[in-house]
């Protein structure tokens, strides 16, 4: 359970994040929706104090994240972003290894889930000591999956996460990774600006706009019953033709 | 290419020795750099307003000539290792910054944001991420070091670091080839080499990269200790010149005369004085009337058995000259033994570091002499033109020429000052474009006659007669005259600071010989 009251964050002038409110239910899939700019990533980078807000709280579970050490709290919090965001010197295994080796975790423990993972993800044994630019972008996104989920952490944020896949890899692989039972007991903030993604994977919809949000509610509720015209517009995901 | 593979043959040990020397001073260096240079290169890369000015002072730093950036060190650190490695360090000290700042804010920053949302500290973001990643460009700043350093290291023997700069130098006193490519040829070995070994670390990849870093790390300490390699300890440290550890009548000369045996440390002729100053060295090798003598209190050891030849000064004259001049030989004959030794290492002190004109010095000396007379007004037609080397011994000398012969005659004197080395000067009086100037006796056998070495073996080498020898050998082949010597020799010399003389009670060369021994 996420709680987040009345956060607020701004970059010199700009208010990139302005009094938001809302909370994520635990095992939900909540979607940051909204354009370039809106603050949706702002917001998601405050989860895990990749960015400190100006105002407000963010409580996981009870704890307010501002009272705890950073580094441990971003270990308890898989991350995950564009293009799997993983380094190039370590192979599969090491990156997979990454987050259990910081918790001290033993070799053997280790060794274990990261054959889980692997299994899971679908992504053959012998990748295990591949390095990244050996890897297809599909097979780089779940790396990067599989390393966020390897401590099993209860929230996983999810920042862009297909964004570098083509329009037919990207909803194959999310299919794919949103069907694992590994995420549906996790909680999920994923940001995207693609409507189509929040409407397929989405417990529930933030749509953003200016720092605010707009409207938060089921896939369902924002079609049949959206707060303003900008909702209405921004859902229209039907393609128009400018001609004929 | 023969000579240079007998040469080497023979100097194996010294080969051998000043290779390991140059690549500990090269790695000794290298390690303080990179000790220094890359926090240096992470902290700027962290605060990016110390960047371009910790860059522009390391790249100032670059682009000081070697040898000026020695010569301010000298009166810093004195001379042997420590001025070599602090010039060695800031040369390496650029590429090891720039590189690690470099290679660091290249890592992009998609891969720093996703580790430390993996909740990575930044210590272990910078150790286990941006390190490793900016491994191959650290590594190739490494190189560009290695590389400048191989070449700077040659300078370290000017201050007395040893190395292969000691072949190198001492092969350019000597003008001997084989010298000169004993030092350069491995120099440029280890440089290629070098090179070539650290390009295959830096294109590795992953792992073998970090291992390969790892290696490196723990050889370069290993590499350095060359550099400490236990020199041999005589009671008294010596500093020679490089001509004169390699000349025949320099130091091969004293082994032969007086069973001398020394490890000296090879230095610079010019800082040879300023070591002996500063304690430095104990025993060095200067010349005989050198100004310095007097200004730092040395004691010139006596030459019992004449190891060194005699370089005793006297004016030579062509035939021609003193057909038209026959005055001038008793007019500069009246200087005949007037100048003694130490009398001329005091004019030339009074020039070096009094900083008197030889003008004035010329003037006091031959007033004291009685010799001096303000020059009869009236038009002087008849000219006579004197040559003379360029260091300050000959511009006194050429200063007192001319005041005595405009005093005494009615002549005008013509100085042709700035005669580079003895073979232009020699060449300058042969071809008549000079009359006359004062030459050494050592000078006139050794670089003019150059007799044979069997020849030179049986010659005694006394004042008087190697006088009368180049005499009668100029006078048969040149028809030039050696007029009366002026009675000093600026000749080699061993010499040590009086005071630690007088303790010793070392006064000659068989003294020092006999202390050196016990």
């Amino acid at each position: 359970m996420i709680s987040i009251q009345h956060l607020s964050k701004q970059f010199g002038g700009f208010k990139a994040v302005d009094d938001l409110s809302m909370s994520v239910a635990t095992g939900e899939t909540l979607v940051l929706l909204g354009t370039s700019g809106c603050g949706k990533t702002t917001t998601l980078r405050m989860l895990n104090r990749l960015v400190d807000p100006d105002g407000g709280t963010i409580h996981i579970d009870g704890t307010d994240i501002q009272k705890q050490p950073a580094p441990e709290l971003r270990r308890r919090i898989g991350y995950v972003i564009q293009d799997g965001g993983l380094f190039p010197h370590y192979t599969v295994a090491e990156a997979i290894a990454t987050v259990p080796k910081l918790l001290n975790w033993t070799p053997d423990v280790i060794h274990q889930r990261s054959r889980e993972l692997l299994d899971k993800l679908q992504l053959p044994a012998s990748s295990l000591n591949r390095y990244p630019s050996e890897l297809s972008g599909g097979q780089r996104q779940r790396v990067g999956l599989a390393r966020a989920l390897a401590a099993r952490p209860p929230v996983v944020l999810m920042d862009e996460p297909f964004g570098a896949l083509d329009p037919f890899t990207r909803r194959h692989v999310r299919r794919e990774l949103f069907g694992l039972t590994e995420l549906s007991e996790t909680t999920v903030v994923l940001v995207t600006h693609d409507v189509s993604e929040a409407l397929e994977l989405a417990d529930r919809i933030a749509l953003m706009d200016k720092g605010q949000l707009v409207q938060i509610g089921t896939p369902d509720e924002l079609i049949k019953r959206p707060a303003n015209d900008f909702v209405r517009d921004f859902l229209d995901d039907k393609p128009h033709r400018l001609r004929g | 290419m023969n000579d240079f593979f007998t040469f080497v043959g023979d100097h194996t040990d010294q080969l051998i020795r000043q290779t390991l020397t140059h690549i500990g001073l090269t790695f000794v260096s290298l390690l303080l750099a990179l000790l220094i240079g890359v926090p240096l290169g992470i902290l700027i890369a962290r605060h990016a307003r110390l960047a371009s000015i910790t860059l522009g002072v390391a790249g100032v730093l670059q682009t000081i000539p070697s040898v000026a950036l020695l010569g301010f060190l000298i009166p810093l650190l004195g001379i042997g290792i420590g001025p070599a490695l602090v010039a060695l360090f800031l040369y390496a000290l650029l590429p090891i910054i720039r590189n690690t700042y470099v290679g660091i804010t290249e890592v992009s920053p998609s891969v720093t944001d996703a580790a430390r949302g993996l909740g990575m500290t930044d210590n272990q973001i910078l150790l286990k991420v941006e390190l490793p990643l900016a491994l191959p460009v650290l590594f190739a700043g490494i190189r560009t070091a290695t590389v400048i350093n191989v070449g700077v290291a040659t300078l370290a023997a000017y201050v007395a670091a040893g190395g292969l700069g000691e072949f190198i130098f001492g092969g350019i006193a000597l003008s001997n080839t084989s010298m000169i490519l004993a030092g350069a040829i491995p120099a440029a070995l280890l440089a290629v080499g070098f090179d070539a070994g650290l390009a295959w670390l830096q294109h590795r990849s992953g792992r073998r990269l970090r291992v390969g870093a790892l290696v490196f790390a723990l050889l370069l300490p290993v590499l350095s200790g060359f550099a400490l390699l236990p020199a041999g300890h005589d009671k008294l440290v010596a500093g020679f010149a490089h001509e004169f550890y390699g000349r025949a009548d320099g130091y091969p000369g004293l082994q032969k005369t007086y069973g001398l045996q020394l490890t000296p440390k090879l230095i610079d002729q010019n800082l040879m004085y300023e070591a002996i100053h500063r304690e430095q060295v104990d025993l060095i090798s200067g010349y005989s009337t050198d100004g310095r003598i007097k200004a730092f209190d040395l004691q010139i050891l006596a030459d019992d058995k004449h190891a060194f030849p005699p370089y005793d000064a006297a004016p030579i004259i062509r035939q021609a000259a003193l057909d038209r001049y026959p005055a001038l030989e008793t007019t500069l004959n009246k200087l005949a033994g007037r100048l003694s030794d130490s009398v001329m290492t005091t004019l030339n002190y009074q020039v070096d570091y009094q900083k008197q004109s030889p003008e004035a010095v010329a003037r006091q000396f031959l007033q004291r002499a009685g010799l001096y007379k303000t020059p009869s007004p009236g038009e002087r037609t008849q000219t006579i033109v004197m040559g003379s080397k360029v260091f300050t011994e000959q511009y006194i000398l050429a200063e007192i020429y001319r005041q005595l012969i405009e005093g005494q005659t009615q002549l005008r004197v013509v100085t042709k000052t700035g005669l580079g080395g003895t073979q232009i000067c020699f060449d300058a009086l042969r071809t008549g474009a000079i009359d006359f100037y004062p030459e050494y006796t050592g000078t006139g056998l050794l670089v003019i006659l150059q007799p044979p070495a069997d020849r030179l073996r049986t010659m005694s080498m006394q004042s008087d007669s190697v006088y009368a020898f180049v005499n009668a050998q100029f006078e048969d082949t040149y028809n030039i005259h050696w007029l009366k010597p002026l009675g000093f020799s600026n000749s080699y010399a061993l010499m040590m600071r009086r005071q630690q003389a007088q303790e010793l009670g070392i006064r000659s060369i068989p003294d020092l010989v006999r202390y050196l021994q016990h």
